[in-house]
């Protein structure tokens, strides 16, 4: 039996084709998700992302804990709300999970973390601060919802009374207090918005004030092509804990050149990246998958997140592929029997509405 | 679920209508289309290609997934519908409007050997 978010009953009367996703049911669509992404990249949209979990980290060797347990620097993170992206890796260099953490005081951290892995970090973190002055709070007692979208935050303002004063001064990649929610300038989708934070039993009134306020649900199909577009990788798909983040796209989210030791750098250290991952749009007509085997300059590779762009209405994939392949060159996709032509380009391919490649 | 009596089915969820001309128009089926969602690229075969009852000779990508399409019966594609190639989207809002090809039949007498309507329909209760 798949589990349920406290946004499962709304769904399912909003219509929404549920499907299992990580052992959860969660909304796929509420009938198109081309017209979902659409309203995204248009106006604004919401998703139940409340399957991710929520681990706050407490006690008074947080910050140091974290900084060996995460490739990004947590020195980053000066003032509270403060957010960052990171990923979290194994001693062999692969990823465990990506996340975000945010910093609120120096004893108190949290972490946003896939559902797939949820179990799994939630273990791997503890056994890390084993003997550390740090307690592990996972709170499914709360619920998450992304509101996303060029009209994300003014629709977001208008539904949540209050809202607009905790919330108008933030940046992106940070976060505010307002009572027992926390908004954060975050999101999934290449687009301005919010994820906000809040108690389950304020998550249908918190959705049902949203849509009032004209902002449309939306579901994992339309937050796949999303992310996808905004170049943003998908845990488990484009990597894994089989994979380096120097071979993810992802070296831009590995502090290095900082003193500090972490899990994973030695390895990380011990073995440059021979392979990168890029984008491809194809140039021929069909649909790229991941998995498909693309023919480049410097040898074989491989697809590991394809789809159709909504926006670009053509086909688009992130692609691991040998160091020599550059951005500009034409290279082969396997597609059934055929063998079509696709052109390597820099993600993100969509930001903020604009195609970029 | 809008299953047109008149029509003849497959368990893979094509329809097919024998029209006087002796051609058999293809399809798929208001619950496949549904299944698949958004559908985004047409796939179809050559105009003269000959196919065996059951073989793969078109693919239907919606944004999600993959779909195969499998000739109902035997004989020789006869036209494609390069409208619906152009309008992918079609196939959503009329399944049974987007044809996808004509196949000259082998033998006349195939078609009948196809699912009816009440028979399809029991298949995709079971799958939905």
């Amino acid at each position: 039996m798949a589990r349920q978010t406290p946004l499962y009953a709304t769904h399912a009367a909003a219509g929404a084709k549920l499907v299992d996703f990580a052992g959860w049911d969660m909304p796929l669509h509420y009938g198109s998700q081309i017209e979902e992404h659409h309203q995204v990249r248009r106006d604004a949209g919401m998703f139940d992302v409340s399957h991710m979990l929520i681990i706050d980290l407490e006690g008074a060797d947080t910050r140091p804990f974290l900084r060996g347990l995460l490739a990004n620097n947590v020195d980053k993170l000066h003032n509270p709300g403060k957010a960052l992206y990171s990923c979290m890796l194994n001693e062999a260099g692969g990823v465990m999970d990506d996340l975000i953490v945010y910093f609120f005081r120096e004893d108190r951290f949290r972490l946003v973390v896939n559902a797939g892995t949820a179990d799994k970090d939630v273990a791997w973190i503890e056994r890390q601060a084993a003997g550390r002055n740090v307690a592990l709070k996972p709170r499914r007692d709360l619920a998450m919802i992304a509101v996303q979208g060029p009209r994300a935050r003014a629709k977001t303002w208008q539904a949540l009374p209050g809202a607009q004063t905790a919330s108008a001064a933030l940046k992106p990649f940070s976060a505010a207090w307002h009572g027992e929610v926390l908004i954060a300038r975050t999101g999934y989708t290449g687009e301005d918005g919010f994820e906000l934070m809040l108690p389950a039993s304020r998550a249908t009134a918190a959705w049902n004030a949203l849509a009032a306020a004209g902002v449309k649900p939306a579901g994992l199909g339309a937050r796949d092509t999303l992310r996808l577009e905004a170049g943003m990788n998908l845990y488990g798909q484009d990597m894994d804990e089989t994979t380096s983040p120097l071979e993810s796209g992802l070296a831009w989210t590995v502090d290095l050149a900082a003193p500090r030791d972490f899990v994973g750098k030695a390895a990380l250290l011990a073995h440059p990246a021979q392979r990168h991952l890029v984008g491809l749009v194809l140039l021929d007509k069909g649909v790229l998958r991941a998995h498909q085997k693309v023919f480049a300059a410097g040898g074989e590779g491989e697809i590991t997140s394809g789809s159709f762009s909504p926006t670009m209405n053509q086909s688009i994939a992130l692609a691991r592929l040998p160091a020599a392949a550059a951005a500009g060159d034409t290279v082969e996709v396997e597609i059934r029997d055929k063998r079509l032509k696709a052109k390597i380009v820099k993600p993100p391919f969509v930001r903020n509405g604009q195609v970029l490649v | 679920m809008n299953i047109p009596a008149d029509l003849k089915y497959t368990k893979s969820h094509e329809w097919a209508r024998l029209a006087d001309d002796g051609l058999v128009t293809v399809g798929i089926t208001d619950h496949a289309q549904e299944a698949l969602g958004d559908i985004v690229f047409l796939d179809l075969p050559q105009v003269g290609r000959r196919v065996a009852e059951g073989e793969e000779c078109a693919v239907v990508e919606s944004v999600k997934a993959a779909a195969d399409i499998y000739a109902p019966i035997a004989g020789e594609i006869a036209a494609v519908n390069q409208d619906a190639a152009d309008k992918p989207e079609s196939v959503n809002q009329d399944a049974y409007g987007a044809w996808l090809f004509k196949i000259r039949p082998d033998n006349a007498g195939d078609y009948n050997g196809l699912l009816d309507a009440d028979a399809y329909g029991k298949i995709a209760a079971e799958e939905h």
